[in-house]
Formats: C-alpha cells, sequence, structure tokens
C-alpha cells in the first residue's frame, strides 16, 4: 500500500540536471569523447523513386582526407533493415539499389575531418534509374487500403451511425486536414560508434536504450549482450528517436571497417528524410445530435500516408471516439502509400491530428445547435468510455473546462462571429478539449543507499527533455526520508536496467513506480530489521507500519531511529536492491521482454476493468487584422488534470510547451512537398515555420487537482502529449469566432482569410 | 562547402584587382565578396556557392560605415550594418521607412553582421536555388530549366516574372530604396560611378543567372537616398504569418507628399510579390492629384497589380499584396509627421 503521494510529490523541485545543462557540462550523444573519430557524412537520394544506376566517386575519393565510402556494392550485404515498432516492413537503405523516397541513404563517406567528409560527399555523382513517384493524397500511383486492425485494436463501432446520422435532429458533416509535420529536435540526429574487440558502443540520442541494442545486434547479427547503447541526454526526442532508424548500423560497419571510432551528425534537412515524420492526414467527420446536444451519432474516419511497404498509421479515432458519450459509432481508418519515407511517432501521434476534427467539428456543432461550446461538451460529457463501456478510472474535464473559463473571462464573450474587436484586429476566443490516454510500462532499477543518506538509482530511462532525473530522485529521496540534493541517478545507458521505451507518456508512471517499489524493498528490509532488534526502539513494532521520513525509520507512534541506525544494522556497507516492476494488467513475460528490448506498454484503452486517459481544456485567444489577415494569439489559458503531479515545475514546462507546439502546428508547421517529383523543399528550420519568441503568447497553466488511485499506484498518469493535443482545433474555433470563417486545413495562414 | 582562398582587401584598389572575376552574380563566379558573409557563407556551406577566392572587404569598413544626413538626402555606407542603421536616429526620424525595413528584417543576430551592401545583394529564397540537389534552376545552372513554375511556389514572385524564373527577392531594405530614388555608388577597376538602384538588379529577361548590372570587380560603397518631402511621411509594413524572423508574404513601402488631403507625390515599393526591388510607378500616378481614401489606395493598388502573373501556389499573392499596400497607404496617410526638416 504505498504511502499518501500528496506527501512524496507535489513540490516544485529544480532539475537536478539543470546546472549540467546550461553550462554545457551534460553530454549529450555527440559530446562524448572518444578517441581519433573518423567522420561520416550521408549521402542521400535526389530522387524519391526508382534505383542507384550507379555512383561516380572517383572526384569525392580524390578530396584530400577521405578514408572510405559505404555504398550498397561494399557494405549492403552486412546489415538487415530496422525491425520496426510496429512490426511491420519499412524501406531499405544500402541493403539494396532501391530508393524509395527523397533523401533515402544511400552512400556514406568517412574522412579525416568533417569538412572532407562533407565536401566529398558533395563530389558524389549518381546516376539514377527514376521512375515516376507519388507524393502525397490524389498523386497518381498511391495505393490505398484499410488499416490493418487486432483484436487489440479494432476500429471503434456500436449501434447503427449512419441511421441515427440519418435521424438526427442537428448534424455536421465535414472533412478535415492535416500537414506534414516534422519534430526537428534541436539535438541534429547523431550516431557515433565505437569497437572495442567484438564489443560495441553506440552513443546515439534514444527514446529506447534496449530497444536500440536489441534491434542493431539483430541488424549485424550479433549477440546483443555484446552492444552497449548511451544516451545521458537528449536534446528533444517527440517519438523521433524511439524507433530504430537505419543509419546506426551503417555507422557501426563503417568504423568496424576502419577500425577506429566514426561519428556522424547529420544535417537539418538530412533529419527531415533520414527519421521519421508525422504524415499528413485526411479526416470525414460527421455528428449528429438532438435537439438539446446529446449525439445521437459519431463517425469519424481518417485516411494517412505512409511509405510504401510500411502500414503505418495512428488511427486517432481509437481516442475520438471515447471522448464523448454517443450510442452510435462508425469508425475507418485507411492507409495511402506514396513514395515516402516511413512516418513515425510525434508528439500525442493519434491525438493532435484526429481531435483536431473532433474538436472543431464540436464547435461546429454548437454552432449549429446555437449553445455555449463548454456546455456542448457537458451535455455530452460521460464517466463511461463509450466504446467498451468500462468507466474512466478518472475524467475531470469539465472541471478543467470550467477552471480555465474562469481564468480566460470566457462569460465575457459574445457568441456571434465576427462580433468582438480591438481596432483593426478582429478577436476570436476558442476552445477544444485535450486529452491523452494513461499509460504505463514495465521497467526495472538498482537502488543503492549509504548509511549516510546518499542515494544512487540506476536504470536505463530517457531523459528526453521532461525531467526524468529529476522525477527519479524526487520518488526515491522522498519514498526514503532523504534528500533529493544527496540522490544521483544515471540514466540512458543500456549497462543498466531496462525500461520500456520513453513514449506514450509513460516515462513519469513507469519509472516512479519501480523506483518506488526498489525503495519499499529497501523499507521493508530497514523495518523488518528494527522492529526484531531487542536494542532498536522500534523494537516489537509491526514493521509494516513503520515509514522512512524525515532521515529516520519511524512507526505510528512516533518512535523513531535514525537512518544510519536502521541501515547499519542490515548492512555494514552500501544495501542494494534490484527492483523489477510489471504494471497491473501487463502481458505475461513484459520484465522478460523487457531484457530482450521489447518495449510492452500497458494502454489507457487495454485496461481489464477501467479506461484511463487525462483530461485538460484549451482556451485561446487569436487577433486577425482586418485587412491583410494575419494571425496573433495574444494569450492562452490551459487546465490539465493528470492525477499525482510529481514534479509541478517541470509539469509546468511540459504542459505550457505543448500548448505552445499546439499553437505552431495550427498556424505555422507544414512540411511542404514538391509534387511531381515526391521531395521535401522547406526542409530547414527558415522555411519550416515554427514559432519565435514574438509569437510566444502569454501562456497560462492551470493543473486541477485529480486523485487515482486505479491507474497505477502511485497515481501518475502521463503529463508529456497532453498538452499539444486539441490545441489546433481551438485556435481555428477562435479564428472561427473572430471572422466567421470555418477552416478545416492546416495550417491556418493569412492567406487562408483572404 | 569546398576550399577557397581568403584575402583581405586593404583598400578599394586592392578590392577591385581581387575581385576582378566576381562577374554580375552569376552563381558559378569564381571570386565572390565577403561582408557580413550571412548570405555568402550560408550558400557555401549549401555548396549553392562555389567560390575559389574569397575576397573580405570588411577592412573596408571604416570608411565605408558612415551614416550621414544632409540637405541633399541620406548618405549610407555600404559596410554600416543594418543595426547600426535601424537604430540611427537620424534615419528614424527623416527616412522611417529605411528604419523599419531594416528593423523587421532577420533577427538580431543577423542585423548585427550583415551590411547594407550585402543585403541588398541578398539572394533569392527560392527553395530549388538552394539545394543544388535539384537538376533544374536557370538561376544556378543556366538553360536547365525553372522547378518552382511547376512546383512549391508559395513564396515565388507574381511581378516582374518571366518563363524562365518566378525568384521572388527576399528584401526589405531594396523596396525602400527602390520607391525613394536611391542612386548606389560603386567602385571598380575603372574607377567610381553612379547606378541607379532600380538598374542594380537585373529584370528575369530570360538570363536569370545575371543578377545584377555590377561589373567584375565593382564593390558597392554607398547608397545615396535623395530628400523628399516623402521621406518623412513614409513607412514600411511588412505581412507575414510569424511576428518576426520571417520573409514577406507581402510588404509595401510608402512614402507620401500630401497636400492636405491631396497626395501632392508619391512613392510606393513593393516586396514579398516581385523578381527584384519593386518600384510602382503606375500606383504612384494614380494617386497623384487625388484625395487619399480607400477608394483611390485601391485603384492604385490595382494598378500596381494589373501584370501579377501566379503559379498555383502563389496564387494569393496579388489579392495579399493588394490589401498590404491599400494598409499601408492608409497607415502612411494618418501618421503624425512635423513638417520641419
Amino acid at each position: 500500500m504505498p504511502r499518501d503521494t500528496a506527501e512524496l510529490f507535489g513540490k516544485p523541485t529544480p532539475r537536478i540536471d539543470g546546472v549540467a545543462k546550461v553550462t554545457g557540462a551534460a553530454r549529450y550523444a555527440s559530446d562524448e569523447p572518444v578517441a581519433n573519430p573518423a567522420f561520416a557524412w550521408l549521402v542521400t537520394s535526389a530522387i524519391a523513386r526508382g534505383r542507384v544506376g550507379g555512383l561516380r566517386l572517383d572526384s569525392a575519393k580524390a578530396v584530400p582526407g577521405v578514408i572510405d565510402i559505404l555504398t550498397h556494392d561494399n557494405v549492403g550485404a552486412l546489415a538487415q533493415p530496422p525491425a520496426q515498432m510496429d512490426g511491420g516492413p519499412t524501406t531499405t537503405t544500402l541493403e539494396t539499389d532501391q530508393i524509395w523516397h527523397d533523401g533515402q541513404i544511400i552512400a556514406i563517406v568517412v574522412a579525416e575531418s568533417f569538412e572532407a567528409a562533407r565536401e566529398a560527399a558533395n563530389r558524389v555523382e549518381v546516376d539514377y534509374v527514376a521512375e515516376p513517384p507519388s507524393a502525397t493524397f490524389d498523386s497518381p500511383g498511391v495505393q490505398v487500403e484499410p488499416h490493418k486492425t487486432t483484436e487489440d485494436s479494432k476500429d471503434p463501432a456500436k449501434g447503427d451511425a449512419a441511421a441515427a446520422l440519418a435521424a438526427a435532429e442537428v448534424k455536421i458533416d465535414a472533412r478535415y486536414s492535416t500537414p506534414t509535420q516534422h519534430h526537428n529536435p534541436i539535438e541534429l540526429f547523431t550516431t557515433t560508434c565505437v569497437w572495442d574487440g567484438p564489443h560495441l558502443t553506440i552513443y546515439e540520442g534514444s527514446q529506447a536504450m534496449w530497444g536500440l541494442k536489441a534491434n542493431v545486434a539483430k541488424q549485424l547479427g550479433m549477440d546483443p549482450a555484446m552492444v552497449r547503447t548511451i544516451s545521458r541526454f537528449v536534446g528533444g526526442a517527440f517519438g523521433s528517436r524511439g524507433g530504430t532508424t537505419s543509419r546506426t548500423a551503417w555507422i557501426a560497419i563503417a568504423a568496424k571497417r576502419l577500425g577506429r571510432p566514426v561519428k556522424l551528425v547529420a544535417t537539418r534537412d538530412q533529419g527531415f528524410t533520414i527519421a521519421t515524420y508525422r504524415a499528413e492526414t485526411r479526416q470525414h467527420l460527421a455528428l449528429g445530435a438532438s435537439r438539446d446536444g446529446k449525439l445521437t451519432a459519431f463517425v469519424h474516419e481518417g485516411w494517412e500516408v505512409t511509405s510504401r511497404p510500411s502500414g503505418y498509421n495512428v488511427a486517432g479515432v481509437d481516442t475520438t471516439a471515447r471522448m464523448y458519450a454517443c450510442p452510435n459509432i462508425a469508425t475507418a481508418v485507411h492507409v495511402v502509400h506514396a513514395d515516402r519515407n516511413t512516418p513515425g511517432f510525434m508528439r500525442a501521434p493519434p491525438e493532435t491530428p484526429y481531435m483536431f476534427a473532433l474538436e472543431s467539428g464540436m464547435d461546429e456543432l454548437a454552432h449549429a445547435l446555437n449553445m455555449d461550446p463548454i456546455e456542448l461538451r457537458r451535455v455530452n460529457d460521460t464517466k463511461i468510455d463509450p466504446v467498451s463501456g468500462k468507466p474512466f478510472s478518472s475524467r475531470s474535464l469539465m472541471a478543467c473546462f470550467d477552471q480555465a473559463a474562469a481564468k480566460f473571462g470566457w462569460s465575457g464573450r459574445n457568441p456571434k462571429p465576427g462580433s468582438m474587436r480591438d481596432g483593426d484586429w478582429l478577436i476570436g476566443w476558442g476552445c477544444a478539449t485535450a486529452t491523452y490516454p494513461t499509460n504505463i510500462g514495465p521497467a526495472a532499477a538498482r537502488l543503492a543507499v549509504t548509511p549516510e543518506g546518499k542515494v544512487t538509482v540506476q536504470l536505463a530511462a530517457h531523459e528526453i527533455g521532461t525531467g526524468a532525473y529529476t522525477v527519479v530522485a524526487i520518488t526515491a529521496a522522498r519514498s526514503l526520508g532523504l534528500k533529493v540534493d544527496d540522490t544521483t541517478v544515471m540514466l540512458g545507458d543500456s549497462s543498466l536496467p531496462p525500461v520500456t521505451v520513453a513514449g506514450g507518456s509513460n516515462n513519469a508512471a513507469t519509472t516512479a513506480n519501480v523506483v518506488y517499489k526498489a525503495c519499499e524493498e529497501v523499507r521493508r528490509r530497514l523495518a523488518e530489521a528494527a522492529t526484531a532488534d531487542p536494542a532498536s526502539p522500534l523494537h516489537g513494532a509491526d514493521a509494516a507500519s513503520l515509514q522512512l521520513k524525515g532521515g529516520t525509520l519511524m512507526g505510528p507512534t512516533g518512535a523513531s531511529e535514525p537512518f544510519k541506525a536502521a541501515l547499519s544494522r542490515v548492512t555494514g556497507g552500501v544495501l542494494e536492491v534490484h527492483a523489477e516492476n510489471a504494471p497491473q494488467g501487463s502481458k505475461p513475460g513484459a520484465v522478460a521482454g523487457l531484457y530482450e528490448g521489447k518495449s510492452a506498454m500497458v494502454r489507457g484503452t487495454g485496461r481489464e476493468n477501467v479506461t484511463t486517459f487525462a483530461f485538460g481544456a484549451h482556451f485561446v485567444e487569436v487577433r486577425v487584422h482586418e485587412r491583410t489577415r494575419e494571425i496573433r494569439t495574444p494569450r492562452v489559458v490551459s487546465a490539465f488534470s493528470a492525477g499525482t503531479i510529481v514534479n509541478p515545475m517541470t509539469a509546468h514546462s511540459q504542459f505550457m510547451g505543448g500548448a505552445l507546439w499546439g499553437l505552431s502546428a495550427a498556424l505555422f508547421e507544414a512540411t511542404e512537398i514538391d509534387r511531381k517529383t515526391a521531395r521535401y523543399v522547406n526542409h530547414n528550420l527558415a522555411d519550416y515555420l515554427i514559432p519565435v519568441n514574438a509569437d510566444v503568447p502569454d501562456i497560462q497553466v492551470l493543473v486541477v487537482p485529480e486523485e487515482d488511485d486505479q491507474v497505477n499506484p502511485l497515481g501518475i498518469k502521463g503529463i508529456g502529449e497532453i498538452g499539444i493535443v486539441g490545441m489546433n482545433a481551438a485556435v481555428a474555433n477562435a479564428v472561427f469566432h473572430a471572422t466567421g470563417t470555418r477552416i478545416r486545413d492546416l495550417p491556418i495562414r493569412a492567406e487562408s482569410l483572404l | 562547402m569546398r576550399p577557397f582562398t581568403y584575402e583581405r582587401a586593404g583598400d578599394l584598389s586592392e578590392a577591385s584587382r581581387l575581385g576582378a572575376n566576381t562577374g554580375q552574380g552569376q552563381t558559378d563566379a569564381p571570386v565572390q565578396f565577403l561582408a557580413g558573409g550571412t548570405t555568402l557563407v550560408d550558400l557555401m556551406k549549401l555548396d549553392v556557392l562555389r567560390p575559389t577566392r574569397v575576397v573580405d572587404i570588411s577592412p573596408l569598413g571604416a570608411d565605408l560605415a558612415g551614416v550621414a544626413l544632409t540637405s541633399r538626402g541620406l548618405h549610407l555606407g555600404a559596410l554600416a550594418t543594418m543595426s547600426k542603421v535601424a537604430e540611427h536616429p537620424d534615419v528614424r526620424r527623416a527616412y522611417p521607412a529605411i528604419a523599419e525595413s531594416l528593423s523587421l528584417a532577420a533577427s538580431d543576430q543577423l542585423r548585427n553582421m550583415a551590411s547594407l551592401g550585402g543585403n541588398v545583394l541578398q539572394r533569392t529564397r527560392c527553395p530549388y536555388y538552394r539545394d543544388p540537389s535539384w537538376e533544374a534552376c536557370n538561376k544556378r545552372r543556366p538553360g536547365s530549366g525553372c522547378t518552382a513554375i511547376q512546383g512549391y511556389n508559395h513564396n515565388h514572385a507574381v511581378l516582374g516574372v518571366d518563363e524562365n524564373c518566378i525568384a521572388q527577392y527576399p528584401g526589405d531594405l531594396g523596396v525602400v530604396l527602390a520607391a525613394f530614388d536611391a542612386e548606389v555608388e560603386l567602385s571598380g577597376p575603372s574607377g567610381a560611378r553612379l547606378l541607379a538602384f532600380t538598374s542594380l538588379h537585373r529584370p528575369a529577361d530570360g538570363e536569370p543567372h545575371l543578377e545584377t548590372n555590377l561589373r567584375p570587380g565593382e564593390v558597392i560603397t554607398g547608397f545615396n537616398v535623395p530628400a523628399g518631402a516623402w521621406t518623412r511621411r513614409s513607412l514600411y509594413l511588412k505581412v507575414r504569418d510569424r511576428s518576426s524572423y520571417e520573409f514577406a508574404l507581402a510588404s509595401a513601402a510608402v512614402g507620401l507628399d500630401m497636400d492636405g488631403e491631396t497626395v501632392r507625390q508619391a512613392r510606393i515599393g513593393l516586396g514579398g510579390v516581385a523578381y527584384r526591388p519593386w518600384r510602382s510607378p503606375e500606383a504612384e500616378a494614380v494617386l497623384v492629384g487625388k484625395p487619399l481614401d480607400e477608394a483611390t489606395a485601391k485603384a492604385a493598388t490595382d494598378a500596381a497589380f494589373a501584370g501579377a502573373v501566379t503559379h498555383g501556389g502563389n496564387d494569393f499573392k496579388p489579392e495579399l499584396g493588394r490589401r498590404t499596400l491599400v494598409r499601408a497607404l492608409l497607415q502612411a496617410q494618418s501618421l503624425p509627421v512635423s513638417e520641419a526638416s
């Protein structure tokens, strides 16, 4: 039985790695010092479909300092493609001469210097055998098919949605689209490989230390025990570093061929094509309701672009169908195969695009009903997951709406579109629901504590910028009654106990629960020894009732002894425990699978008795110039309710950063594709727009307290992704309120409103 | 980036001698002048520009970085930084459009490095120009074709384009200089000369690889912007999706000389929409002698965009350009301006 979580958590705590980060002492993967490295540069394809007919390398080889050039011809047989997180196939690189997409790796130059490698790569001449490519939706040659469903992931369906829609008193029926987007973490995609005899060490920013290790070992036909992956700090991941991509194995092979370390720092533009991205979607949404606003029909269909071989898709209808009470549900998802790189996870992969349609549609329905959009959500709020019939473990959606609305001043809104203005600027206020499923994964951790109260916690978890080191330190120190400042945390190394992939916002729940379990083991051993020792003031007490608090082992009556005395009774040196946690609902073998690099998660929709989600509400003000139609966003209020908040300080950053990215997804971000050649054209941070400081509005984040003892023992819901969800719709709804124009295609730009 | 020889020019004659092969802005010119480097180094890293010799003219800055306001007008040294001119009190007071065009451009870091001479020569942001993996680009590889015309042309030009190139001139200051009758001071192997600013950039006219009318070895040493009643009542309006650090979707430089409600003279430049720094004498002519109101402003903008040619992605530009100019004209009319010089 866990301690009162309010006693453990909720105190704003600065990042324990903050000083290291701002002083440059924190080592990101490419900062790791290696002896005498050679430098790699990727040569990537300038066509999207065809084959490499030949490579003319003489000019490149003549560049002083060039050591080696890897091509299909000389290394293609040495590695298999990396396994995909979805289990399906993906595009190849040097394994064959086939070109699947723009910017595919077709050769790798290795040289004595970064500059020589770059120059030589620019001098590689490629003879292509080109075929006409298919770029995206509506391009000739794309193949459309229903996405694959499994017993665990069926498309939500209930009742007779078509009939209910036909009979609905009020309905909306609309099509929406969301664009291609790229993560663009500020840390570029890098890989450094070092061999020591048969042992391979890979330094690479990763969200899956053990997954990367197992996957690369398999690609190279090695025993995974011979591979170590290190990624102590990650400069942003957002899903882009969850799966293994092609470059890693080739850099390992380059290092092996040379007998010296090889370092690759891919360029910003290469990052658009050698890693993953959020694919563009098209969606159809139809909602039927009675006059009082109660939903009677829900129809949501999606189309998603993917590569030729991969069936990757995000199928966000699995979330949207659960948002509101509705007796009739029909959903479908299709994949559209084009000559593109394979997409992948990007912050709230299903929810960001699919909640845009639902939450825009809810606003349209509210307008059609002449009803306040908050009230429409209230009328359809539900404590029961409408798809599965299971209760939500907790759902504070309307509390989030009400508190954010009050803070925002929503009651002062004139609902008539175009009715509010300030000089030449039209003002619009919009809102939308945010949500994200609550997931948790299996994990292992090692914890050592000295009599002086110095704690070391080790696990192969991932600091992707979220504050993971601090979450672990807080959990360990507070559970042991010791100090955060006396706690050392080691993460990001596959030689440490395995943790599931840092995805699906599971990290805080996963790591805190396993570390708590380790601390509980320490407490148990100290308590059992103390209660058995006649010399202890706690002698004879019930060991289960003892707690570690304030540097002591304390009984329920107030009797206590110093931590040092309690620990020294058990060991003269250091007490170390190894804990493993399989969260409730885990499939058999989940923990064993961790050691094979498998990532298993208990999902919010995959629990036996409950459905687990976190909820929130966004409110945004937009201003649109009446003539030139630029859109500005002076203020945002967002409220979230997500169970136990481990560290309110870093949680605030997560919520705020998510809301800001949501604004960016609504107004700025889109990867543009040359339709004829299926090539990206704005693959840099000048032309791929993201907000600058002047665009960053006043973002106020509210946290609505919530206790949920069903999600996991510590009541933690993930918060890494929920912040982005729904903000795109809130902005679109605000633009409609400002102008009377409903924009259903993102991003919304001045030209959308001319 | 490819290896190159770096040389520093100690004086103008040395600059002209070392820069004898700078050409007329051809991408493959073997010699490039380096000042702030904010466009040159960028394009060298992208392997677009591959000079074998880079001639650094920043040592000339001591003589060529001045800002002087006289009764004849404003003189700007070519090596003055964008930030210095943007913040200069005389410029802000007497030529607000110039100050605004500079402070709305780029970022603080870039404005601190970039020179005025380099700024007006900034090369297009056309993605097909800036990435040599695209085969067809008439500006980069003469005669190879234009990928943008049938490709992604969201921010490409609609004025002054031809069937060979629709690249957009990305700068801001140049738009104001074109509107304000500025002239460019040049120094070259055959001595000094003056050129109308509107003649500095060549029209598309089938040879987009030739960017300027500079002669090989010529260095821009400064700009003269004549005095006129319109410089004081002037502004630069830049419309873009992002609040800062973005090239214009459409911009307008407007200077007005008003006689009460009536326009005595107007100066109108357009940015974000044209192949080169664009002045619209057609729009100016519509306004002269008329009261400035919504109707006359719209008539002027219709004249300005009468020759616009669009290519799909930039279909929105003429309408946004017209709206931008109407807004700029009406805003300039209502500026509080003291008539004293």
